[in-house]
């Protein structure tokens, strides 16, 4: 079993999203270990990209801030190395996959193993097109994350959720990240759909900002995403950002389900 | 299992959520490509609405003034709404009624896909939305007005670079947030698999009456045929139906807008290298770590960081041939061609004509040239104005 199917085990898990180097990549180091204090069970980190195509203002904005910083991915893997005996979460990777690209994918996964990342989530690698990537990362020992999401057909959940690796995605509604005061998608059919073909545990993101909808989506799902609230929070207070993340990830971490 | 390649290009690099609807536009478009009655609808809009066939105009001034190819253009300017982009639009839209889509969006850079999409959204009683890099709305003001008349919505994208690559962007945020009711029109030949099929296809209508024209005139193939390239629409439709002939040179010209050597140009074959974006597998202006390159021309519609697939294997195979043509002789050829045929180009397809201009003289008085004149200059003439240091009222 993966270290990220491992965390699930036997509970659920709040999965907290932040961008490297924003503000900056010392400040990134210190929050993966706030939000890892406050009880986040798996953080995903991102790569900066300059056009996240899947990203609403909020995390576009971080992309940019980060960006204007001149974050290197050497910079990000060394940071890592730098807290890697200190984390004992699962870590995953969120990014593009243009930066892996032109990085290389045999450099860059062997740079994941060496810095204790898991898994990798890239938006814009559907499931046709994880060959690019899938075999590379199996050498490595690193999860490919899938997303789910409300328009995926029957029949490409059940090829997703019979080929997943870590956890399965499960992109609570249309559009993209950011956050909504109403999520209307049946999270619990479609978590349903998803268990008929597999044991690989399921999360919920896009959208989700409140302590009510960890409640809500935990009670089916087995992990609940949460990015554009924790990067408005690190946005709004910047390098003094440690307390009100830690406050806010401890009180959704309680109404998990 | 990996759909839609050229070669080493192209492919579906898109979020989840769109899956479903490229899926469903890929089952569409292979009902519809064969099916008579949709290819009569199109034929007549096309005949009857925007003006097909295109003239191929014998350009006797500038072949005796050149002094070597009988050049020839391909007049797209003429159709409807005086772009070839509205061939593209027609079928696309077409399309998406049969689909049961009531809403189009769109992106734009010079505008005149805007103003196409917005046409046929008129034409057909959708809904339509556009979306435009703030700078190019500035750029382009003209045609934001006229879509706006047509009865479009357009949206002034104000991320990244304020240009083409971030109203693409935009545009398939926008799709992901509604793609029951919405068909996204998109401009070229550029994005995941079905689009540049679907795109080259529409526009390989240039060529396959080019081809005809050219041996009814000529009683022979071209030597060569050139284009301006940026997402490359119009190109791979002026190239389509010549690419199996083999003694026809295909020419691209890309935007070098200050020169490939600086960093304002937007010269995707010279200056860039292999990468995923946008949906696809192609070239594209980025820095070592794989952040796509804010571009620059003097042309909002060639201002794009990359080429569309089916060019990036013709490149790669050597079937066709990309050069880069600054902003300066863009310019010149602009006012070479008003003045001596009384044609003014878009800035676009000047790119085009300047290269012609180069060409031409060396190759001998028995060799013909298509240039593929892509669009009408009335939207270019403030800037080209501007760029001479002189300021009209629009």
């Amino acid at each position: 079993m993966s270290k990220i199917t491992e965390a699930f085990k036997n509970k659920k898990l709040f999965i907290a999203y932040l961008m490297a180097g924003d503000p900056a990549l010392e400040k990134t180091a210190e929050y993966i270990l706030t939000l890892q204090n406050a009880g986040a069970g798996l953080i995903e980190i991102g790569i900066p990209f300059s056009d996240p195509i899947a990203e609403g203002e909020v995390i576009q904005g971080a992309n940019i801030r980060a960006l204007s910083n001149s974050i290197k991915l050497n910079d990000i893997f060394d940071m890592l190395v730098q807290i890697k005996d200190k984390i004992t979460v699962p870590l995953v990777f969120m990014t593009y996959i243009n930066p892996l690209f032109v990085y290389g994918y045999d450099k860059f996964f062997a740079m994941c193993e060496i810095c204790g990342i898991s898994g990798v989530i890239v938006p814009d690698l559907p499931f046709e097109e994880q060959d690019e990537i899938k075999s590379i990362m199996k050498k490595y020992g690193i999860d490919i994350i899938t997303l789910v999401s409300p328009t995926s057909s029957k029949e490409r959940t059940k090829n997703i959720a019979e080929n997943a690796q870590g956890f399965i995605y499960l992109v609570s509604s249309m559009g993209v990240t950011g956050v909504r005061s109403n999520i209307t998608t049946n999270i619990k059919s479609i978590v349903a759909e998803i268990k008929k073909n597999t044991d690989i545990p399921v999360a919920v993101g896009f959208g989700v900002s409140k302590p009510a909808q960890v409640a809500e989506f935990s009670k089916y799902a087995d992990g609940v995403i949460v990015g554009s609230a924790i990067v408005r929070i690190i946005e709004e207070f910047g390098e003094n950002a440690a307390k009100p993340l830690s406050e806010y990830v401890k009180n959704m971490v309680k109404a998990l389900s | 299992m990996k759909k839609g390649r050229y070669g080493d290009f192209g492919g579906q690099y898109v979020p989840e959520t769109l899956m479903k609807a490229l899926d469903e536009l890929e089952q569409a478009y292979n009902n519809y490509k064969n099916d008579e009655s949709f290819q009569n609808e199109l034929k007549d809009l096309l005949a009857n609405y925007a003006a097909r066939p295109s003239l191929l105009y014998f350009a006797k001034n500038i072949t005796e003034d050149l002094g070597g190819a009988k050049i020839y253009l391909k007049r797209e300017d003429l159709n409807h709404t005086g772009s070839h982009k509205i061939n593209n639009v027609l079928g696309q839209v077409l399309l998406a009624k049969k689909m049961g889509k009531t809403r189009v969006i769109a992106e734009t850079g010079a505008g005149q896909h805007g103003v196409a999409a917005a046409t046929a959204a008129a034409l057909f009683g959708m809904e339509c939305e556009i979306f435009m890099g703030k700078e190019d709305t500035r750029r382009q003001a003209l045609n934001v007005y006229r879509m706006k008349l047509l009865g479009a919505k357009v949206n002034a994208v104000t991320s990244g670079t304020q240009t083409l690559k971030d109203a693409v962007s935009e545009t398939m945020r926008e799709w992901t947030k509604r793609i029951d009711d919405t068909h996204y029109v998109l401009g070229s030949v550029m994005g995941p698999h079905p689009f540049p099929e679907i795109v080259r296809d529409f526009q390989s209508v240039i060529s396959k009456e080019a081809r005809e024209q050219i041996i009814k005139a000529e009683g022979k193939l071209p030597d060569a045929v050139i284009a301006c390239v940026g997402g490359g629409s119009n190109a791979i439709g002026a190239f389509y139906n010549f690419i199996n002939d083999k003694s026809v040179r295909l020419i691209g010209c890309e935007a070098a807008g200050k020169g490939v050597d600086t960093p304002e140009n937007a010269a995707t074959i010279a200056n860039g290298s292999l990468g995923i974006f946008h949906g696809m597998k192609s070239y594209f202006c980025q820095n070592s770590e794989g952040q796509i390159a804010p571009v620059y021309s003097i042309s909002a519609g060639l201002d794009y960081p990359g080429i569309g697939p089916e060019h990036a294997h013709l490149h790669k195979t050597g079937r066709a041939e990309y050069v880069p043509v600054t902003d300066k002789e863009a310019v010149e050829a602009f006012d070479y061609l008003s003045k001596k045929e009384g044609i003014i180009p878009a800035i676009e397809s000047a790119h085009a004509v300047a290269h012609a201009k180069k060409i031409a003289g060396k190759m001998s008085k028995d060799s013909v040239i298509i240039i593929c004149l892509s669009g009408r200059g009335d939207k270019d003439v403030a800037a080209i104005a501007r760029y001479s240091g002189e300021n009209i009222d629009e």
